[in-house]
């Protein structure tokens, strides 16, 4: 039989879509003086979230020692904020960014990310910014809605996220008829939360209306910011519209002790799970030693906007070649 | 015994859950945000036919179900059991009516089908992609109307019912795909 797979899994149409949406993304920016800026897709340290695994390759040639390992990055976090502790004032960047083991859906293991940060925003601002934007490549004219993560368990579960004792938790999942091992993330508070919010919750994310989520568990705060309090939470933020998580941003850590610290974290979680333990980024832990200014950033899944811009329901109907015939 | 990672996973796949074999029917990947990964899965017992859902966090490992899948000879059916041969050794196998589900009546005799064998014991029978049966009941075509929308049913040989174009008639001989329940084209006899 003849081999149909050299084909586009996106239409032309999509393809003309992307190259729309784009353009108009730039427009967008460049009204608002934000500088596109570009950084490199490979680099000697990664990302230590412990849910992200990198591509690596090897680098020989002059220069560098033979051999030299390369992350293909996961996002253009580290690079961005080195850049923005160079004092290059708010930036965006649309590139590719790659994390192994995705596929699926709304997953592909190399997708195209648009990041931008903004100086002197916390993540509030930063959500009004958002909300502007996709509102002009959606053609959307409907308020976005904002709850936080506390007040969405309890709407959908009837459970307190940041309270409510592991067994609670353990039992909604099993009374809601999710079918899981006990054992293998019952020791894992954020892996059961996690568990309720992607089968549960999510789906009922942003039907009526485009919403964001704030303020969540300290424990998965990444490199937001912590506001201390009887529970610390992390200021980060998430979009969802009609269930499909669209943007994860950030009021930004600046505290480079703090940055050790999660480092740490992360690192011992990855060592709890037997998997690979990256080096710390000396490079972006000076960067904040020197200083990032007040800041809030974001990350917006640029397939998934296409996806929703477009009327799919995969992220195949918008990628030109997704990784099954790339 | 063998495993499979979660990321091996796709339709097909014969997994031991709980003791009873299982075959994959769909594997959704989820991951929220920047947390843990799952494979949200459902899954078909092959014992008693049930369909549910299991989840699995990404990259896990989980037994294989040690199934063999054998061609055989669809021979004939007694009314209670279906009687199948394979065509090297000439051993001949029963398969219950739970076991035949859907593929039953899409078979007439003499069809090479692929049986699915745990410990020995047929559990699922699957129809050759493509059968080709005789119409034995369908309404007049209405003449005018070849667009092929619309359609009209038809009653096959063993008892199936497909949708097919207006101009099929009785005793046309139909290409049928068992995958999908439907219509290909008419057969020159």
């Amino acid at each position: 039989m003849l081999c149909d797979d050299w084909r586009p899994t996106a239409s032309i149409e999509n393809v003309r879509l992307r190259a729309e949406l784009l353009a108009r993304t730039r427009q967008f920016f460049a009204a608002r003086d934000v500088l596109e800026v570009e950084t490199p897709l490979l680099s000697v340290a990664t990302a230590s979230d412990p849910h992200l695994q990198s591509f690596v390759t090897r680098y020989n040639g002059p220069g560098l020692p033979p051999d030299t390992l390369f992350y293909l990055q996961t996002s253009p976090e580290a690079a961005m904020k080195r850049l923005l502790a160079a004092g290059s004032g708010s930036i965006y960047q649309v590139c590719k960014a790659f994390r192994d083991g995705e596929s699926g859906t709304h997953h592909n293991p190399e997708f195209t990310m648009l990041e931008w940060y903004r100086v002197g925003f916390d993540h509030f601002t930063l959500m009004d910014e958002v909300e502007a934007l996709v509102k002009t490549l959606l053609d959307l004219d409907c308020e976005f809605e904002k709850m936080s993560y506390q007040a969405i368990f309890e709407r959908y579960l009837g459970l307190d996220p940041h309270r409510a004792p592991l067994d609670d938790l353990m039992r909604c999942a099993n009374d809601s008829g999710i079918s899981i091992d006990l054992n293998e993330i019952e020791t894992e508070r954020d892996g059961w939360l996690d568990l309720l919010m992607s089968h549960l919750i999510e789906p009922h994310l942003g039907q009526s209306a485009p919403l964001f989520i704030y303020d969540y568990p300290a424990s998965q705060a990444a490199l937001a910011k912590v506001r201390p309090g009887e529970v610390a939470l992390a200021e980060r933020f998430e979009l969802y519209i009609t269930g499909v998580e669209l943007a994860n941003g950030y009021h930004e850590l600046c505290d480079d002790d703090e940055f050790s610290r999660r480092f740490e974290q992360d690192t011992l979680q990855r060592k709890n799970n037997g998997g690979f333990v990256p080096g710390i980024n000396h490079r972006l832990s000076a960067a904040l030693e020197s200083g990032l200014p007040e800041s809030a950033g974001v990350a917006l899944g640029f397939d998934r906007l296409l996806m929703l811009a477009a009327g799919r329901d995969s992220i195949s109907g918008v990628v030109i070649f997704t990784v099954a015939n790339a | 015994m063998g495993t499979y990672s979660t990321n091996e996973f796709r339709g097909g796949l014969k997994l031991m859950i709980d003791g009873d074999p299982c075959s994959i029917i769909e594997n959704e990947f989820v991951k929220p945000g920047k947390g843990q990964a799952f494979c949200r899965v459902k899954l078909r017992n092959l014992k008693s036919g049930k369909v549910y859902e299991r989840t699995y966090k990404s990259g896990e490992s989980v037994e294989a179900a040690d199934v063999m899948d054998t061609e055989m000879q669809f021979l004939y059916s007694d009314g209670e059991q279906w009687h199948f041969m394979e065509p090297e050794s000439f051993e001949q196998h029963a398969v219950s009516e739970t076991a035949m589900a859907e593929t039953a009546k899409w078979l007439k005799g003499q069809e090479e089908c692929l049986v699915t064998l745990w410990n020995g014991v047929p559990l699922s029978v699957a129809a050759p992609n493509f059968v080709e049966l005789a119409v034995t009941d369908t309404d007049p075509g209405v003449r005018g109307d070849t667009s092929g929308g619309g359609g009209k049913p038809a009653t096959l040989e063993t008892g199936a019912v497909v949708r097919v174009p207006l101009f099929v008639n009785i005793d046309d001989l139909l290409k049928v795909d068992t995958r999908t329940g439907e219509y290909v084209s008419r057969v020159k006899n």
